[in-house]
């Protein structure tokens, strides 16, 4: 009876996500129309699947979700992606070609591809997120409207509210982190221009994470995240999360923040030993973190030839500025 | 849809295993070869066997060796009927040259 039920579900399910599919791609490339223009609510979360497609490359699979998940148009997404609207519109068009063409399912990925495929589409609202503030369109709020989105459809995934959570508590802090054009450190923000309320989603989107037992790496950010808006912050407890999230990744990235917990927690030479393990020579905020420590330690000399190192490295006027002055006090 | 699994190989890998491994391999092979969904497919001969032809006003020209110095050979191919993309690169990746240093290009085929 079930089985049967099931299959008939199946059946209709299947003839319906074609016909929607085809409804979907079947457009004229030169016709500029939205996917999402057709699709019915409960078809978001396939259409989430398709568009994160791990053959697709990142680029598309960004564009792609922005203009059918997150509703932006082909020339918003060309704003803050920097091409034009002409390269944006072939980069759709191409990706959307190759979704029929290549026979990319419409559908939630079965039980064994879906951890996978769940990252993949976490990895792409992320990068949306880091791709950042203040040009013409606010990608990071965009992110966020993304991950209430998945939330909403995927309620029972731990890493989606921990992704959720771990954008909501760092965009929080977006009015504190500049002064003026300048970069401002954590222990030095105004936390009045903390936006509470953005607090207070984003550690109940972590409570919800973690009432799931979600212990990947978006929900240890997230608390890390947590922890940092904190009266008085919990060092030690940020360095073993961070501890954790290399044990979980295998990020050298990780292990460059965990040195900076391990600073805050045990103080700066613990925290060196650490940074000078790292092979990440290319990286701006290991050398930036290393002059920091060594500042510390009082080795002015190497603490200058490393800041140098990170200023080499670093690509915007805020980061270089700021680089510049703790060059200019050391 | 129908998708063809373009086998490329790296020279040099099978003659690297011992005779069990390579056994295994080609049991492995022969396995995909009768999976279900599977409708055909070819092994090739080694690259060193190619020929490669071009016409240029009408004169035929040939070289001897594949039509490009790659790092990796055309090996074969399967042809396999699959509901969707993902379910071709299940199969793909059950193909031992996958693992074995090689790669294996996923390609729907034009239907009609």
């Amino acid at each position: 009876m079930t089985t049967a039920r099931n299959r008939a579900i199946d059946r209709l399910r299947r003839d319906r996500t074609l016909a929607a599919k085809t409804r979907l791609l079947d457009v004229p490339e030169a016709v500029e129309q939205e996917l999402d223009e057709t699709t019915i609510p409960d078809e978001r979360l396939e259409l989430v699947f398709t568009c994160c497609h791990p053959a697709l490359a990142t680029e598309a699979q960004v564009a792609l979700t922005l203009r059918t998940l997150g509703g932006l148009s082909t020339d918003e997404i060309a704003r803050a992606f920097l091409v034009s609207p002409e390269t944006m519109k072939r980069r759709l068009s191409r990706a959307k070609a190759k979704i029929k063409a290549a026979g990319i399912p419409f559908s939630v990925p079965p039980d064994h591809l879906l951890p996978e495929r769940l990252a993949a589409v976490l990895a792409v609202v992320y990068l949306i997120f880091n791709e950042g503030y203040g040009g013409r369109v606010d990608l990071a709020a965009e992110a966020i409207r993304l991950g209430r989105v998945l939330a909403v459809l995927m309620p029972d995934e731990p890493e989606v509210h921990g992704l959720l959570a771990l954008m909501l508590l760092h965009d929080a802090r977006r009015q504190a982190r500049f002064s003026g054009e300048d970069l401002v450190l954590l222990e030095d923000q105004d936390r009045s221009l903390w936006d509470a309320t953005q607090i207070e989603q984003g550690r109940a989107a972590l409570d919800r994470a973690l009432a799931l037992r979600g212990r990947g790496p978006h929900v240890l950010q997230a608390a890390i995240a947590s922890l940092q808006v904190d009266e008085r912050v919990d060092w030690p407890q940020i360095a073993a999360l961070y501890g954790e999230l290399v044990r979980l990744t295998g990020s050298p990235v990780a292990e460059l923040n965990r040195a900076v917990a391990v600073a805050e927690a045990q103080g700066p030479e613990a925290a060196l030993q650490i940074v000078d393990r790292l092979a990440l020579d290319d990286y701006q905020y290991l050398h930036s973190t290393r002059a920091e420590l060594l500042r510390r330690l009082g080795r002015v000399d190497e603490a200058r030839t490393a800041y140098r190192r990170a200023l080499e490295l670093a690509r915007t006027g805020p980061e270089r500025r700021f680089l510049e002055r703790r060059l200019a006090e050391v | 849809m129908k998708y063809a699994l373009l086998i490329y190989d790296r020279p040099g890998t099978y003659e690297a295993l011992s005779d069990d491994e390579r056994e295994a391999v080609f049991g492995e092979y022969f396995a995909i070869a009768e999976a279900p969904g599977v409708v055909g497919g070819e092994q090739l001969q080694p690259v060193e066997t190619a020929t490669t032809v071009r016409v240029q006003d009408e004169q035929t020209l040939t070289t001897d060796g594949p039509f490009a110095d790659t790092k990796e050979f055309f090996g074969g191919y399967y042809l396999l009927e699959a509901d969707d993309l993902d379910a071709a690169i299940e199969m793909a990746s059950r193909i031992p040259a996958a693992r074995l240093g090689g790669s294996v290009e996923v390609r729907p085929v034009v239907e009609r």
